[in-house]
């Protein structure tokens, strides 16, 4: 039998490759990170046993009136950094049949006789030193996640502007805050933890902007398909840290400009109407070093779009199974919608299993995984409903507002492109106004091009045949797969339906 | 261990990026553009938008948020469209 391979280490790509190696068959997982995790369940990159050992034990013995009980404590202390640490590795422990293959970029998908190849480059961060792999499997699950969206406005490409997933990624991964005064905003609820990290990492948050209605509405009237999520108790907790520190928090107000020479000094915030227009008269002048936005999330669709899976409204269509349009690909998390860490690790259960089964394996369908991804998906549905991105951001833009970082393209000059030369396609948008052709492959920009071109697809610029840059030497290196496809060999779809 | 930051040494530990350094110490650009020459640092933080481009060991084009530092390494800024060294 041969194996499942599963790209992503996040709860979706994890859940698949535990619930793939439980129906008894070989999974190997890519993920482009050190250790597991994803996004989401970021592991801490600096070394855990830092953070417990020296300096907590020190600070213990020192502040303790006797000897006794300095001893006491400096046992509570190893006995607790005991039981974290494994609760740590309980939740990122993967059985023996499946092989982590970290720091590993995937830089493309290619369909062959049977199933699909795929190509990764493994070591040191765009390191030419890297090794080459090709991975070739008859079921493929792709876990890719999503990053998060960023709108462009005047003064959006000064350093010290962030997306709140780097305020975030910074804070908790690194320790690190990205200023001292900052004010975060976007619209939806994971503004609130990243607020919270900052003031966790000993930044002073100025404010939270929330471009739609105010995410604390849930916490006084918990109702509907997002009730779930309030009772848990998660949203409240971090409103909890915000109204500690007095972080203003201000719904339909965003963040319209940044200003400064070399970096942030200060931003302008206005109130917004419902379509996010921002109301005249309203723009005030904010101290701020630093701004951290995000406004919902965007999938990694590349691989998808390689292996020619169908997109709907955005993201990859999948049936009950999780099967893409495409047999022997399989996708769960983000990349089917924008519903969180629960829901994702129920699509990643239903996947894996799925995969395993399409090798011969045998596998009930799991019918608790697939109860949580109805209700997920119902959650995911109505937050999408609640924080949606209103066109009115463009009012934010001026003629010189860069809206391709990587290019420098400007407004002003994409229009010309449009208007010039009579561009029809997002082909020849590219082309002709260098919008989306730098490194990041029109992943920061895709989605905003398109829509102040009015293209309507979402997934317009996530055709992306090199998955992730790389240098001509590693483009040009011959790698033998480490195991063929036996196209002839036996198995089944998982047989469910909805 | 040791890393250097624009020929000065600077202390880091295990599991700390590029970018983690660099901010940790109060440096937030570390770029300037191709086109305008303008500064740029830190941008997503999760390898996504390649605005946080650095020089890494004398290889440019390297992601400061991706890559852990390692003992030894000679950090560079980055101006423009740079060539290997």
């Amino acid at each position: 039998m041969s194996r499942v391979v599963v790209v992503g280490g996040g709860p979706a790509g994890m859940a698949a490759a535990r619930a793939a190696a439980a129906c008894g068959v070989g999974v190997v997982l890519v993920d482009s990170g050190r250790k597991l995790g994803g996004q989401y369940l970021r592991q801490d990159g600096l070394a855990s046993e830092d953070r417990f050992s020296p300096a907590a034990a020190f600070a213990d013995r020192e502040s303790a009136p006797s000897a006794a009980l300095a001893g006491f404590e400096a046992s509570r202390s190893a006995a607790l950094r005991e039981a974290t640490l494994s609760a740590a590795s309980r939740r990122f422990a993967l059985p023996d049949n499946v092989e982590h293959v970290a720091d590993a970029s995937v830089w493309a998908v290619e369909a062959v006789d049977g199933g699909h190849r795929v190509h990764v480059r493994v070591g040191a961060t765009d390191d030419p030193s890297r090794t080459g792999r090709v991975f070739a499997t008859r079921a493929l699950v792709l876990a890719t996640g999503a990053y998060d969206r960023a709108l462009p406005f005047p003064g959006w490409d000064l350093p010290g502007v962030f997306t709140a997933g780097a305020a975030q990624a910074l804070a908790k991964g690194q320790g690190v805050a990205v200023g001292d005064r900052v004010l975060v905003g976007g619209t939806g609820p994971f503004l609130l933890p990243v607020a919270a990290s900052l003031v966790g990492a000993g930044a002073r948050v100025v404010g939270v902007a929330e471009a739609n209605a105010a995410v604390t509405g849930w916490l006084r009237r918990p109702a509907g398909a997002l009730a779930g999520w309030s009772k848990s108790g998660e949203l409240a907790r971090y409103a909890g840290v915000l109204a500690r520190h007095r972080v203003p928090y201000r719904s339909r107000t965003a963040v319209v400009a940044a200003h400064g020479s070399e970096c942030v000094e200060s931003v302008t915030v206005a109130r917004l109407d419902r379509g996010w227009n921002p109301v005249p008269g309203t723009r005030r002048r904010v101290e701020a070093d630093a701004v951290a936005v995000g406004f919902g999330f965007t999938p990694q669709l590349e691989l998808a779009v390689a292996a020619r899976c169908a997109i709907v409204d955005g993201f990859v269509a999948v049936d009950a199974a999780q099967g893409t349009s495409v047999r022997g690909v399989f996708a769960a998390g983000e990349l089917t919608g924008i519903g969180g860490a629960d829901l994702a690790d129920a699509e990643g259960e239903v996947a894996g299993t799925a995969a395993a089964k399409l090798l011969g394996a045998e596998a009930e369908p799991p019918l608790r995984a697939m109860g949580r991804v109805r209700s997920g998906r119902r959650f995911a549905e109505a937050l999408a409903a609640a924080y949606p991105v209103r066109s009115g951001w463009q009012e934010w833009l001026r003629d010189d507002t860069v809206v391709c970082r990587c290019e420098e393209v400007t407004r002003r000059a994409l229009y010309r492109a449009i208007d010039e030369r009579d561009v029809g396609s997002v082909r020849s948008l590219r082309l002709v106004s260098g919008a989306g052709l730098g490194l990041c492959q029109g992943r920061v920009c895709g989605q905003n091009v398109a829509e102040l071109a009015g293209i309507d697809d979402p997934a317009a610029f996530a055709r992306r045949p090199i998955a992730a840059p790389l240098r001509m030497s590693e483009l040009a290196e011959v790698v033998s797969e480490s195991e063929s496809i036996n196209a002839e060999a036996g198995g089944t779809p998982l047989g469910v339906e909805y | 261990m040791q890393v250097r930051w624009d020929g000065e040494e600077v202390e880091a530990e295990a599991g700390q990026t590029v970018a983690g350094v660099l901010l940790a110490k109060g440096v937030r650009s570390w770029r300037t553009t191709r086109g305008a020459g303008r500064p740029r640092g830190l941008f997503c933080g999760i390898g996504v938008c390649f605005d946080c481009l650095v020089r890494v060991n004398g290889v440019p084009d390297v992601r400061a948020c991706q890559r852990l530092v390692a003992d030894g390494d000679d950090i560079r800024p980055q101006s423009g469209a740079e060539l290997p060294s």
